[in-house]
């Protein structure tokens, strides 16, 4: 093969005083590495999902309907009818942080089309070439996910608030709200995009997307207690992240009792699982 | 293995199918430091697997790809770390910026946060995109979208930028844009640029050595007027007289079976540029457009 000379190339022989226009471009930055890789991928990841937000807001808005027909239309109508024992506490109340965690999940879920769109347009390709280890990459997605489930979840505090659910104002416990929904938004999104990293086609995973979204709210905690539940659907609850995040974000808004510590350590473990799921069928998208 | 003598690229034996077809077949591939070397080929030739399989995206054995040196397998990040990648679809993200998309690929590299903005603020003005920077990517028209990929790769100063069909779908001034960055950014920064292209006139113009491909295997190698003496030779031993000078299209047309000496193939070769590439080719085609 290498029996064919090779040609001087003009390059080598051109070569007059330096370029000042490509003086930053010549040499490549120092590389992190170690435990700083992820932080700083995740943080990028980040800073792309404000930026898009920032450019186009619409989405906010548009989230924000479903949930306030939910909490207008549902909440009010069986808050009037008291129908779900909810031990004491007005139904627009225990109502309201299970439809925070629902319109989180429906975004978080949206990752995982949104994966496959990125492959397809090669927007995801090309960070796959960058010194971005696959679970920093997926990671950085989680956390995004995470970033705009947060701005959808203040939106539907201020819009519960306004109809008069009463929540805390406590900066510590909204500070916990973040990272409740943060945890939950990084697993339900690596969920998605594990099935994404299976089917592989954007059309196999709306299917799926529809078909187990509907289920996991309604096999969770987010609308009535899980005493009501027959038991088959309160073991499904039991083994649904769902029910742990409504449980925390109940406990933290509206002060019922919840089990905080173990709410959290089912919604990191359910995280990093997710993480660690994603990570490796990711390598699947780039064939 | 030292990487100061190693030559930018050393492909040996790449082979890579999908299921039961063969995309690349025992691929031999030596680029040299500071060369723009272009792949040919026939739709479906294998080119673009070529190119994922050394960015790491493709799972390749230990030994068979090296850049500069480091083995694409082991050593994945150090790879990537040398290397630039626009691929053949038109891949910026179009709800970000110009800026921000480059600064994206600045991030991701570890440029420290003390010289991103002037490194990004270089990388757009290489390509000619500083003025436009602060606009929505899907307000570019395909060319300044090719050239904002360009910065993106160039942000992080790789030795090998690996360029799948850069001029894909551009009218021939947004061609001529393109490769007269490409042929700047090459000689202020002396890295080694592998491209694709289909366009024979650019590949007789742009570059300094081909390799042709077909079939997933190598056809032929040589700079472009080694390419059509070659022919030349071939076409006097078989006893072809009376035709005129070849150009690099006759060479293509010869190599790629649809020429005299192979007419039965040319079915076969349509069935293997099949629908997948085209659709591919047309998505770029009218994405961000
Ligand atoms: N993801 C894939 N799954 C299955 N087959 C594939 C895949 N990618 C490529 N192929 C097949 O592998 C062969 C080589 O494709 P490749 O994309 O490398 O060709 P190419 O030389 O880049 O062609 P083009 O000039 O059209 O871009 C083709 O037959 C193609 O159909
Ligand atoms: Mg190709």
């Amino acid at each position: 093969m290498s029996a064919v000379p090779v040609a001087p190339h003009p390059a080598s022989a051109e070569s007059g005083p330096p370029d000042r226009r490509f003086a930053l471009l010549l040499t490549p930055p120092p590389p992190r590495t170690g435990w700083r890789v992820v932080p700083a991928r995740v943080t990028a990841m980040c800073v792309v999902e404000m930026q898009k937000l920032r450019h186009d807001r619409t989405e906010i808005y548009t989230r924000a309907v479903q949930p306030a027909l939910w909490l207008l239309i549902f909440g009010v109508t069986f808050s009037r009818i008291h129908a779900i024992p909810t031990g004491g506490v007005p139904y627009l109340d225990f109502l309201a942080p299970g439809i925070i965690a629902q319109s989180a999940m429906f975004i978080a879920i949206f990752y995982g089309i949104m994966i496959i769109w990125e492959r397809d347009s090669g927007v995801l390709t090309k960070l796959m070439v960058t010194p971005t280890p696959r679970t920093a990459l997926v990671a950085g997605k989680a956390f995004a996910a995470g970033v705009k489930a947060v701005i959808q979840a203040a939106v539907v505090i201020v819009i519960a608030a306004l109809i008069g659910v009463g929540m805390t104002w406590n900066p510590l416990r909204l500070l916990g709200v973040v990272v409740v929904v943060v945890l939950a938004s990084a697993f339900f999104s690596c969920l998605s995009m594990s099935i994404a990293g299976i089917v592989l086609t954007r059309d196999r995973l709306m299917g799926i997307g529809q078909a187990i979204t509907m289920p996991l709210f309604f096999a969770s905690n987010a609308l009535y207690p899980v005493a009501l539940m027959p038991g088959w659907l309160q073991a499904v609850s039991r083994v649904n992240p769902l029910s742990y995040e409504v449980d925390a974000l109940r406990g933290l808004l509206i002060g019922t009792q919840a089990h905080l510590g173990l709410d959290l350590a089912v919604l990191a473990f359910a995280a990093l699982a997710g993480i660690v799921a994603a990570g490796s069928l990711l390598g699947r998208l780039a064939r | 293995m030292t990487t100061e003598s190693a030559p930018a690229l050393n492909c040996t034996g790449l082979s890579y199918s999908f299921g039961d077809a063969k995309a690349v077949d025992g691929l031999d591939l030596l680029v040299d430091e500071g060369e723009v070397f272009g792949l040919l080929g026939p739709n479906g030739a294998g080119k673009t697997t070529t190119m994922r399989a050394i960015t790491t995206l493709l799972p390749v054995p230990p030994g068979v790809i090296q850049v500069f040196g480091h083995d694409a397998s082991r050593h994945k990040m150090a790879v990537r770390r040398l290397l630039g990648y626009v691929p053949q679809q038109l891949s910026a993200d179009a709800s970000l910026t110009g800026r921000e998309n480059v600064q994206l690929f600045a991030r991701v590299f570890d440029v420290p946060r003390r010289e991103r903005a002037a490194r990004v603020s270089q990388a757009l003005d290489a390509v000619g995109l500083g003025d436009v920077a602060h606009r929505l990517a899907s307000t570019y028209s395909g060319g300044m979208v090719r050239r904002l990929e360009l910065a993106q790769a160039l942000v992080s100063a790789p030795r090998l930028m690996i360029l799948d069909e850069p001029t894909i779908g551009l009218d021939p001034i947004a061609r001529d844009s393109v490769w007269d960055r490409i042929t700047e950014i090459r000689a202020g920064t002396g890295m080694t640029v592998l491209v694709t292209t289909h366009s024979m006139d650019e590949a007789d113009q742009r570059c300094d050595r081909l390799a042709l491909m077909h079939l997933g295997r190598l056809r032929a190698l040589g700079t472009p007027a080694q390419l059509k003496s070659e022919l030349v030779a071939h076409r006097r031993e078989s006893g072809e007289t009376g035709l005129s000078a070849p150009s690099l299209e006759d060479v293509f047309r010869y190599h790629s079976g649809s020429g005299l000496n192979d007419p039965g193939s040319t079915a076969e070769n349509e069935e293997r540029g099949a629908f997948r590439d085209v659709r591919r080719t047309r998505r770029t085609a009218s994405r961000l457009g």
